[in-house]
């Protein structure tokens, strides 16, 4: 039932700020907070039940949705999706509560209730792609996370240079629509070939054989529902959104999205791709790595170049996202481990960094990299903490970035050297950017404002409260991985198991997986 | 004197509702006669929703005992049921729009109404019909009722240019059809529907499969032009745009939903032993619909266009359906045409609230009326196919119907085409939402009670069957199930 609560309550949320709150910025604030907190509770009370088995289905509800086709509202979580719901809560407590001077200046007839609301359904929306255990519920949920961000972008984003805010919005809502509705037809036909929707009903068919899908059918099933992933995810070639998207956001809203909403994809194609067309997934890996090569030095190089702080996190996001895709294309314990690890600490890192350049937009009303410098001698706290998750994101030993990256590079490795050589230089590219970044944004002198040199304010108490359980975190999943990797593992080996793929190796190789996931701890 | 001279009772019932609508039609004609001031005949909406009430009761009192009529030209059966009650709401919906609509105008009169329910009469009986005169004469009626109401605010250019279009391009459409009946009589010796598919069945006496090919092609050809399929569609937006905009809606649903009706009728009974002939042929029109209405609207600037080429774009939704030719088909058709009248009318009814329909105008509505706007917004959400949206619903269906049929190459580019059509449905909302409102616009003034009875029921109708789909699913299988 928490996992249910942990949907439901955001939602009452929701409805009290878009209607009763509409114009009272301070209620909608503490309700919008309340909820948020009160949900993030409810997924906590879900780890004692997951970590004990991991690969069943925790909390699970499964209630008649519609007679025919028999669709169920079944919800559960495994060890794979439990984290992710804990942090979808987590940083969308963080984001409202990020937003509380944003909101604060808002005046009432741009409805500061209606953007904390918004909010809320996001997170419902995403609990729900991560909880659905029914495709189609899935795909409804994956479909209604659009909303929440055409609206936020629409309405309360900023243009920034090149792109309108409605633009991006626009432009963002048409790419992951329209490529996920082909993944709409993909999951009628699986539906057509199984008889139901029910995720661990297909799944078991499949390993028992009733239920095959023939290499020729499973290369256009792969390809719509890759299609809506790497579009989600975003994946080379098809990122060109992402940038838009995340410069013209709110603060709030980025933080959510960038730090959730790729994960959308990346756990997308764990969850469904692999297990269900595994044929066509070995078929097309070459492909998709590339792809995801690409899309890691093609990240980092346009990274570099960037002017705007927030463009340059979406870049980021890009290349990192991109290590995510080649751990799972890895077909390896390790790859996946990885993968699955780093989709949480890339949200709460992403999330963080997000997060500094809120603050620093707050501070000087501009995101381009050019107009700051100079900060750290007068904001220390500030420019150690960006410097301290700017570390973690590059994947700094000992935080929590480096886990997943080093686990994605050795499944890699196993599986096919090239991809993991070319894959390492991003590691260095993502150094190089986030730490000149850092140079030019925080070091230097200091930039000349209106009023002659810019002053920046440190950190307030209330920023401190918002950016240390994201610190931590930082630290605790970089020195203690294996509470939170052992139930993804778990169901990893799962994955590879029902895909009975664990066998094969590229590269001749004999380390049993079992030895492989306690080394790499 | 042949037994059978005079119907029986049971026969007459079955054709009550076309009787009553005729009668209060001539009855709302004849009372404003005898009122010239219009303050004297304030009770004119409230007689036409009687008359249409009584027309539905009368539609579920009989459907319970389904059967032939006069000499097997009616038939009576849970499909008929379905689209009498679908046309017979909207016309309801119709008349609570019109009614502020043309007050404000001050262009209220009993003709309105009277045509209104006379267009009714043509689409129930298009509903009932099982024979190709009836066909005809339904059209027929629903048509020329249709082509006034068009017209009806006849001192506006734009109104007259819409009905003059309507006429002479239906008038043609019309033309085709009745040589296509022609053809087939002709060909079959027979002009009832049950009868003709005897003849095609047997191949002993079945006419020359070309010739009766292109006699199914030419009455496919006339009723495409009514459901504005391509490529008989160029009419629609040039009409909706011109007509008033509660006509609008009622001609992008009511006529819209009972030639469909014909064309499941016709192809389903009349003509299925050709249909792998027709077949074919249909999925290429439906194909060619999607993709035409959805690219063509991208360009346009008006509201009222842009929802006439949205029209254009969902009837070959439904032409995929039907193309799928299955029972599942039929029941997604009529889902889908029930869906699809809700939220389009939806959408025409704030419009109807408007005086300009560029998309201009809608812009800030969201700080001006945000009720209004959120109605709005529902509609098109529905109409985008968003979930938890009826249109979402509607959309799953038609496409599921398609794959089941193994038409995979059709349901693929229709879902892409319903994909770009986001482009344009996103534009209003984003007009309404992120456009600050024009200089020196006030607030505005709240919405008649009638009208906002329709926004608010119809977006109760979208949102509720966007959740919990199966009543109206089940409904509309159970009706399709009689049909083969």
């Amino acid at each position: 039932m928490f996992l249910l609560f942990s949907i439901l309550i955001p939602l009452a949320g929701f409805l009290a700020c878009v209607t009763l709150f509409r114009r009272n910025a301070s209620t909608a604030f503490q309700v919008a907070l309340g909820t948020s907190g009160l949900s993030l509770l409810t997924t906590l009370a879900l780890v004692p039940e997951v970590t004990q088995n991991p690969t069943r289905l925790a909390s699970a509800l499964d209630w008649n949705w519609i007679s025919y086709p028999p669709i169920h509202f079944h919800l559960g979580v495994d060890g794979l999706s439990l984290w992710l719901i804990v942090a979808t809560a987590l940083l969308t407590l963080i984001a409202i509560g990020s937003a509380s001077t944003y909101i604060g200046a808002l005046p009432e007839e741009r409805n500061p209730g209606v953007f904390l609301g918004w909010l809320l359904f996001l997170q419902a929306a995403i609990t729900g792609v991560f909880a659905a255990q029914d495709l189609f519920l899935f795909y409804v949920f994956f479909e209604l996370t659009l909303v929440p961000c055409l609206f936020l972008m629409g309405q309360w984003g900023t243009d920034q240079g090149g792109s309108t805010r409605t633009g991006a919005a626009v432009q963002f809502f048409l790419y992951t629509f329209a490529a996920s509705i082909l993944m709409l037809g993909g999951i009628i036909y699986v539906f057509l070939k199984s008889g139901t929707f029910d995720y661990r009903n297909i799944l078991s068919q499949l390993a028992a054989g009733s239920l095959r899908f023939t290499p020729a059918e499973q290369a256009p099933l792969f390809l719509a529902f890759f299609l809506a992933f790497a579009v989600k995810t975003p994946l080379f070639p098809f990122h060109s959104w992402q940038a838009n998207a995340y410069a013209t956001s709110p603060t709030a809203l980025t933080i959510v999205m960038a730090g959730m909403m790729g994960k959308l994809g990346t756990y997308g194609l764990l969850r469904f791709v692999l297990p269900l067309f595994p044929t066509a997934a070995r078929a097309h890996v070459d492909m998709v790595s590339s792809l995801a090569i690409l899309a890691i030095l093609y990240g980092g190089l346009m990274a570099i170049v960037q002017p705007n702080l927030k463009r340059l996190l979406a870049y980021s996001s890009l290349s990192h996202l991109g290590f995510v895709v080649l751990g799972i294309f890895s077909f390896h314990q390790n790859g996946l481990d990885g993968a699955s690890y780093q989709m949480v600490c890339h949200a709460i890192t992403t999330g963080a960094l997000f997060l500094m350049a809120g603050y620093l937009e707050s501070r000087r009303q501009s995101s381009e990299i050019a107009d700051f410098g100079g900060i750290a001698t007068q904001a220390p706290w500030l420019s150690s903490a960006f410097l301290f998750v700017a570390l973690a994101s590059s994947g700094l030993p000992m935080l929590s970035n480096f886990v997943g990256e080093y686990l994605i590079l050795q499944g890699a490795a196993y599986t096919g050297m090239p991809y993991a050589v070319a894959a390492a230089v991003g590691v260095i590219l993502s150094a190089v950017y986030l730490l000149w970044a850092y140079q030019r944004t925080f070091l230097g002198k200091p930039s000349q404002g209106a009023a002659g040199e810019q002053r920046y304010l440190d950190l307030e108490p209330r920023e401190v409260l918002l950016a240390a359980p994201l610190l931590a975190l930082t630290l605790w999943l970089g020195i203690q991985s294996p509470p939170f990797l052992g139930p993804q593992s778990a169901v990893n080996a799962k994955i590879l198991e029902q895909t009975k793929m664990n066998v094969e190796f590229r590269v001749n190789n004999d380390t049993p997986n079992e030895t492989a996931v306690a080394n790499a701890d | 004197m042949p037994t059978n001279a005079l119907p029986a009772p049971e026969e007459m019932l079955r054709f009550l509702p076309e009787m009553l609508l005729v009668l209060f039609a001539i009855g709302l004609m004849v009372w404003e006669a005898f009122h010239d001031d219009p303050s004297e005949r304030p009770g004119m909406p409230a007689v036409a929703i009687i008359a249409i009430g009584l027309a539905a009761l009368a539609t579920i009192f009989v459907g319970a005992n389904p059967g032939l009529a006069f000499r097997r030209m009616l038939v009576v059966d849970g499909f008929t049921t379905f689209f009498r009650l679908l046309t017979l709401s909207v016309g309801a919906l119709t008349v609570l729009t019109a009614n502020p609509f043309l007050r404000k105008r001050h262009a209220e009169s009993g003709e309105f109404y009277s045509l209104l329910l006379l267009s009714l009469v043509g689409q129930s009986l298009m509903a009932a019909s099982n024979e190709l005169m009836m066909v005809f004469l339904g059209i027929e009626i629903s048509s020329i009722s249709s082509y006034i109401l068009a017209g009806y605010l006849r001192d506006n250019k734009f109104a007259n240019e819409a009905a003059l279009k309507y006429f002479l391009l239906g008038s043609f459409a019309t033309g085709f059809l009745l040589y296509g009946i022609a053809w087939t009589y002709g060909l079959t010796g027979v002009t009832n529907l049950s009868d003709i598919a005897a003849v095609l069945g047997n191949p002993d006496i079945a006419p020359n499969a070309m010739m009766m090919g292109a006699a199914a092609a030419m009455i496919l050809a006339g009723l495409c032009f009514k459901i504005s399929a391509a490529p008989f569609q160029v009419w629609a937006p040039d009409v909706y745009q011109g007509s008033p905009s509660p006509v609008s809606a009622f001609l992008s649903a009511a006529p819209k939903a009972a030639a469909f009706a014909t064309i499941l009728r016709l192809f389903f009974t009349a003509f299925d032993p050709l249909a792998d002939r027709w077949l074919p042929l249909l999925g290429a029109v439906a194909l060619l619909t999607m993709i035409i209405g959805n690219c063509a609207a991208l360009w346009q600037t008006d509201v009222k266009r842009i929802l006439g080429y949205s029209s254009i774009a969902n009837a070959g939704y439904v032409l995929v359906a039907v193309a799928a030719h299955s029972t599942l088909g039929i029941s997604a058709v009529l889902f889908y045409l029930a869906v699809y009248s809700i939220m389009n009318f939806g959408a025409f009814a704030v419009v109807s609230l408007r005086d300009e329909t560029d998309v201009k105008d809608f812009d800030g509505l969201a700080r001006r009326n945000p009720g209004l706007a959120a109605l709005m917004t529902v509609f098109l959400a529905s109409l985008i196919g968003l979930p938890l949206t009826a249109g979402f619903f509607g959309k799953f269906y038609i496409f599921k119907s398609a794959i089941d049929a193994e038409l995979y190459w059709l349901a693929g580019l229709g879902l892409l085409a319903s994909a770009i059509a986001a482009y344009y449905y996103l534009r209003i909302i984003m007009a309404m939402y992120t456009k600050p409102a024009a200089e020196g616009s006030e607030p505005l003034p709240t919405p008649a009670l009638s009208v906002q009875a329709v926004l608010w029921i119809g977006a109760a109708a979208v949102l509720g069957i966007g959740m919990f789909p199966s009543a109206l699913l089940d409904w509309a299988t159970k009706s399709s199930a009689l049909l083969r």
